[in-house]
């Protein structure tokens, strides 16, 4: 079965190797570049200031790196749009106004998070500069991700962003729930790991090659006739990205690990990590195999958005933990956003990038104020916790108010948009049974989030008292990095609800521009 | 006419302010204030309605363009308010009601703890409602549509703060969302079907909407409707929302929010002309319900759930003509209906008031000598709705009626159901005010016979296990939870203070002038009709004028029968003065034993026999929704075990399930 | 005599990849469940390099020092948790972390 392949393999390895170094252009490396080496000042910077920083050095330097980041996109960007998209380092890193559109969502995760983190850090008493260092380094991971216009670099990424994430999930050294959110996350991480590799090898195999745009050119230039290997590592990378995307079946380490981990961790995995994930499904996916290829692939990832749509909603509704609500929402979520994957048309990709983007502000604020809430200890996560909380925190309480309406999909916030978006995207593709299961599924999930506000709202909001769990209420005082957190997120949330043409616009040019082989 | 902004912008004012600075305002001046915001958009409404007067009749339309919204690709909805004649008479009334109720809560609220917090609450559902009415797209009526119903909400809890289980909210809102679900996705295929969801759009797209598409529309949206408007079979949830507090009751879940839905369907009124047998649908569900309702209403004893069933009785009128294409006879019921149910809640209210918050109809009596003034607005508000000419209920009751006649072949079967209901409307309205306002003062009876009667009460009526969160929800009120029966045999009652009277007084004006605006006699006095001539499509003709003649006769006599045999059995009852030694209990069996004699055994068993559906199939399914969904979960649930090699195994079973798919696709 | 063409060598690597599979499915000490998802991860370098053989392209061999790089990582990281669990109890049966399910 190789001898398709082998006439069509035009690298001849040489007799005489040279070894010709490829031309990097810096500048367009810039974000990547940014993140990684400022990470690593970081943890230069602690070590010779030893302790000598204030606590809120480390918060205050990851948000100026990863706002740098996030500011180096602009030049980059009117370079795609005067340039084109164009490839770097040989070919294995695309710059495109994709991986410039997931960037921006990855840098604004690690932001709000940062901002979030460090008031919960000195609350916890585990003020340090490594949960920043391993953020910064575990985004760099997400932005070479997005990036990537090679299997094995998209690999690599995948694993820099993973390893990263595993050791902040079990960083909270005290709460025996954060080491087995990290060793479940990190077993099951390997596990899915080999999987996507085992994909790429066979991907490999039956192409010739992992750099995506020399894949398409072979899919455009030669008929398969065997695909076999081919479609065995789509199912094989399905398993490994469904995994990261935290969609059904592969999603069951979603609700322990978003429960263990440091609340405003349990954000940056639900933003930054699944933006990453998902920006990997889309390039492998969408952009690579989309052709005549999608037909082969779209059932599976069909299945997946169905199942993660009910099974995200349904668990979610028995859950009491509030933690585990959102996580298991956000299972749902990414049912939403992998509806923008399947039908994969330019309408459901960037359907699916501004999805990312509103869930970035949506999911990291929700997080922030459950973590506000949770307490010393991280550990008041139940929604008897969460009773009277209008009447004695009505300032919090009417943000993630804000915050779990729009996970709803009320209109006027970016949650209505996002999803109209994505079902837009699959009644144009004429998806109707999944644009319903879609609304079914926002139905049910109503209830959950609308269960939390009448807890916040209603019991224990009684003239007879307020109830047990409240007699000792989070403290009073909202860290001023938290604060200014929530209130970024939920002036995004309303403002991409209500004005968001630019972004949507933004979000367009994006897919318009992505690294592709032009045949 | 560019001052329609000003209307929703009234009481949202109203609900920011008071959020900010209710407790600083404190009793009363809070209500007041609240009350003068809603007053305002009331003047404004007016002046817009004149503007509008004073134009030509076809060019009643204006729109105010907020902001353009959503460009995504070709699409873009154009945000604004829209005044024509439909939305106008709807912000008149709106307002106009939502003014008096206002005041009213003030006398009615005052010894209430929340007192500010209810007043937000009530700013923000006018604001909600009126969002509702003025958008003029469908997305700004479903913000509108799912703000009323989060006030609805609320309220319902207003008093019962373990809303989380209370099961009274549960069922409003399991309903609503399987309306809201009809509706989300009746919005997506208008959108996809017509490019546009503004409504100035749709109504010039829909001449060309494929039958089947316009059916399917006019399906989804009646499943919107039925959710919010309480039709069969979503229609449970509104005799429970009875738990929240009367002015509540009187506003949302009678005057103005349930009737969102048959203003939904006025509005798509281009699409139901192109619906087909869709229409056909409404009507008999309209119809079926308020048959249905009507016959409930005859059972119950809480005084505020007589007047549930029979908004949902009211409500299955105006569906009933809107199913008929009869969408004047739909909005002239629904301002009648609004008149004189408010009247009738708000005099309940003063009623429950006045006895110590006890909402059993079985203690009362003799009440017109103490209360004399909600007594006879009261007395109004029940001539009204039986249909006694010329109160205002007569006259739009007839037009649906008369409409339904003349609807196809199956008119006159429709007709004749809408005249049993009107008969029992009659009957049940008359046993309730006679039970209320005449006969003896029951609450003078021996307590202990009294509580014995409770307990048995229970064992009887299965209706009564839905009640119990009212009857919670009220002992509340006075902050006497151990305190249920504050009503003892040396009570004193009074009439209410003039807040309280004032809106019934007005209310009560209006029930009985409110004919006016429809009168059949000739053209120019159809004044509603000529008003909301430009908004409609597709006429629909009366019969001639003897059958119309005939019709109404026919309904004169239905109501005058109605209330003879509602008197009737009162009187039988009031002649045996042995009975009066007798428990209220026996009382209470003797009451449905004279009407059940007098329409024969089988009447009152089927009387009972629709209570008990409602309460044990109709409840059931609606509360199964909602636990057959926790059901999946649990279902499901094993799985999440928490062992990781379980989760592995999982994962596994995935990999290998997406392996065979591929296997059974490859070209090996 | 047989001839051992690719095939051989990416079946025989298919059947490590499913020991391994297996393995972290019957296994209950972390330790080894790593060393199942080392198995996994070599089936994947074994056929990486039997492809690189097959169509003449250093690539695919390149690969294969990555794949090394990253489970030594992830080893590295898994080592640290489980210390830190073992630290605050006494063994770290995979199957007794079990305290969040549902």
């Amino acid at each position: 079965m190789l001898s398709v392949i082998l006439q069509d393999t035009p690298i001849p390895i040489s007799a005489n190797p040279v070894i010709e170094t490829p031309e990097i252009v810096w500048s367009s490396l810039a974000p990547h570049l940014i993140l990684i080496l400022g990470g690593i000042l970081l943890l230069t910077l602690v070590s010779l200031l030893r302790g000598k920083a204030p606590s809120w050095f480390h918060a205050a330097w990851t948000v100026v790196v990863a706002g740098a980041a996030l500011g180096s996109l602009w030049p980059l960007w009117s370079r795609v749009q005067e340039d084109g998209p164009q490839t770097l380092i040989a070919g294995a890193v695309g710059l495109d106004g994709f991986s410039l559109f997931v960037t921006g969502i990855i840098c604004v995760s690690v932001i709000l998070s940062a901002l979030l983190l460090e008031g919960y850090l000195r609350r916890e008493n585990l003020v340090g500069p490594e949960w920043y260092v391993l953020m910064l380094l575990s985004a760099s991971g997400g932005v070479i991700m997005a990036s990537a216009n090679d299997l094995i670099v998209l690999f690599i990424g995948l694993e820099i962003l993973s390893v990263a994430a595993y050791v902040l999930a079990s960083m909270h050294s005290r709460r025996i729930s954060s080491s087995e959110a990290g060793l479940k996350y990190l077993i099951l991480g390997a596990f899915s790991s080999a999987f996507l590799l085992y994909g790429i090898a066979m991907t490999y195999g039956a192409t010739g090659s992992t750099n995506l745009v020399r894949i398409q050119q072979f899919l455009v230039d030669t008929v398969l006739i065997k695909n076999g290997m081919l479609l065995a590592g789509f199912a094989f990378m399905i398993v490994g990205l469904g995994f990261k995307v935290a969609a059904v079946p592969f999603h069951f380490w979603a609700p322990d690990v978003y429960q263990g981990s440091p609340t405003p961790i349990s954000g940056y995995m639900a933003s930054g990590i699944k933006a990453a994930g998902f920006a990997g499904f889309i390039r492998v996916f969408v952009v690579t195999f989309g052709g005549t290829y999608a037909q082969q692939w779209r059932p599976m990832v069909y299945a997946l958005a169905v199942l993660s749509l009910l099974v995200g909603a349904y668990m979610a509704l028995i859950q009491t933990n509030v933690k585990r609500m959102l996580a298991y929402s956000s299972i749902a979520h990414a049912g939403f956003i992998l509806i923008g994957v399947t039908v994969a048309t330019d309408k459901g990709t960037s359907a699916a990038l501004f999805y990312l983007l509103v869930y970035a502000f949506m999911v990291t604020g929700s997080f922030g104020v459950v973590g506000i809430i949770g307490r010393e200890g991280d550990g008041k996560h139940s929604l008897d916790d969460y009773q009277g909380l209008g009447k004695t925190r009505p300032g919090l309480a009417l943000i993630f108010a804000v915050f779990l309406l729009a996970q709803a999909g009320v209109p006027f916030t970016g949650g209505f948009l996002s999803k109209f978006y994505v079902i837009n995207a699959a009644v144009a593709e004429e998806q109707y049974v999944l644009a319903v299961i879609a609304m079914v599924s926002a139905v049910i999930a109503a209830y959950l989030y609308l269960r939390i506000i009448v807890s916040m709202y209603f019991a224990g909001a009684d003239d007879h008292g307020v109830s047990p769990e409240m007699a000792n209420p989070p403290a009073k005082k909202v860290p001023a990095g938290a604060a200014i957190a929530l209130g970024i997120a939920v002036f995004a949330t309303l403002w991409l609800g209500i004005v968001p043409d630019t972004v949507t616009s933004v979000a367009n040019e994006a897919v318009a521009r992505l690294v592709a082989f032009q045949g | 006419m560019e001052l329609i902004w000003l209307i929703p912008a009234f009481p949202v004012v109203g609900f920011v302010v008071l959020v900010l600075f209710g407790r600083l305002l404190g009793k009363p001046a809070a209500g007041w204030f609240a009350s003068a915001m809603v007053a305002g958009s009331f003047a404004t409404t007016l002046v817009v309605f004149l503007d509008l007067l004073s134009t030509q009749s076809a060019q009643r339309v204006f729109e105010q363009k907020l902001y353009t919204w959503m460009p995504a690709g070709s699409f873009t909805a154009t945000f604004g308010l829209m005044a024509d004649p439909l939305s106008i008479m709807m912000c008149l009334f709106v307002t106009g009601i939502a003014t008096l109720i206002h005041i009213y809560s003030i006398g009615y609220m005052r010894d209430d703890e929340n007192f500010s917090k209810f007043f937000i609450y009530l700013n923000l559902f006018v604001a909600s409602m009126l969002l509702l009415v003025l958008g003029n797209n469908l997305l700004l009526t479903f913000l509108g549509w799912e703000g009323v119903g989060l006030c609805s909400f609320l309220l319902i809890g207003f008093w019962h703060t373990d809303l989380a289980n209370s099961s009274a909210a549960k069922k409003a809102f399991v309903a609503n969302r399987i309306g809201d679900f009809g509706f989300m996705v009746g919005i997506f295929l208008v959108w996809v079907t017509v490019g546009s969801i503004n409504y100035a759009d749709i109504r010039a797209y829909a001449p060309n909407l494929a039958a089947g598409t316009a059916t399917a529309m006019a399906l989804l949206f009646f499943l919107g409707a039925t959710g919010k408007s309480a039709q069969l079979p979503l229609y449970t949830w509104l005799p429970d929302a009875m738990a929240g507090p009367t002015p509540v009751s009187a506003l949302m879940h009678a005057a103005t929010m349930v009737t969102a839905g048959v203003y939904l369907m006025v509005r798509l009124n281009p699409i139901l002309h192109e619906a087909g047998w869709a229409n056909d649908v409404i009507a008999w569900v309209g119809v079926a319900t308020a048959l249905v309702a009507a016959t409930i209403a005859v059972a119950q004893n809480d005084i505020k759930k007589v007047l549930a069933y029979s908004t949902v009785s009211q409500l299955g009128y105006m569906f009933l003509a809107v199913g008929t294409h009869n969408y004047v006879a739909a909005m002239f019921h629904m301002v009648t209906h609004a008149f004189f149910k408010a009247l009738l809640f708000l005099g309940s209210g003063s009623v429950i008031v006045g006895m110590a918050h006890e909402q059993d109809m079985r203690r009362y009596g003799n009440l017109r000598k103490y209360m004399p003034i909600t007594a006879g607005t009261f007395i109004i508000g029940w001539l009204a709705i039986a249909g006694v000419p010329p109160l205002s209920g007569f006259w739009s009751k007839d037009e649906i009626l008369a409409g339904a006649f003349n609807a196809g072949p199956a008119g006159p079967v429709l007709w004749l159901l809408g005249l049993i209901t009107a008969l029992l409307t009659a009957f049940y309205m008359t046993r309730q005010v006679i039970m209320t306002f005449y006969g003896d003062e029951k609450w003078r009876e021996d307590a202990h016979a009294e509580a014995h009667a409770g307990a048995d009460e229970a064992a009887e009526a299965g209706d009564e296990a839905t009640g119990a969160p009212v009857a919670t929800a009220v002992a509340a009120v006075d902050h006497a939870h151990d305190d249920h029966h504050g009503l003892t045999p040396d009570h004193e009652p009074v009439e209410s203070p003039w807040t309280m009277t004032f809106p019934l007084v007005v209310l009560a004006g209006f029930s009985i002038v409110a004919g006016v605006l429809n009168l059949p006699f000739s053209d120019k006095l159809e004044r509603l009709g000529n008003w909301l001539h430009p908004v409609i499509i597709g006429e629909h003709h009366m019969p001639n004028a003897p059958v119309l003649f005939g019709l109404a006769s026919g309904a004169i006599t239905t109501s005058i029968v109605g209330i003879l045999i509602g008197y009737a059995v009162y009187e039988k009852r009031k002649a045996d003065p042995s009975k009066i030694e007798l428990s209220v209990l026996a009382r209470g069996w003797f009451i449905d034993e004279s009407y059940s004699k007098f329409m024969g055994g089988p009447g009152r068993a089927f009387y009972q026999g629709v209570a008990d559906f409602d309460s044990k199939i109709v409840d059931g399914v609606v509360n199964g929704v909602g636990k057959g969904s926790l059901g999946i979960g649990r279902l499901i649930r094993p799985a999440q075990s928490g062992i990781i090699r379980t989760y592995a195994l999982g994962f596994g079973v995935g990999a290998v399930l997406l392996l065979v798919f591929v296997v059974t696709r490859m070209s090996l | 005599m047989l001839e051992l063409t690719e095939t051989w060598y990416l079946v025989l690597a298919s059947l490590i990849f499913t020991i391994g599979a297996v393995g972290l499915l019957v296994r209950r000490n972390p330790l080894v469940m790593f060393m199942c998802v080392e198995l996994m991860l070599n089936a994947t370098t074994l056929t990486f390099v039997t492809f690189s053989k097959a169509l003449n392209d250093v690539g695919g061999q390149a690969s294969v020092f990555f794949v090394l790089v990253v489970a030594a990582a992830e080893v590295v990281v898994g080592l640290g948790i489980i210390v830190a669990i073992l630290r605050r109890q006494d063994n770290a049966d995979a199957d007794d972390l079990s305290l969040m399910r549902g």
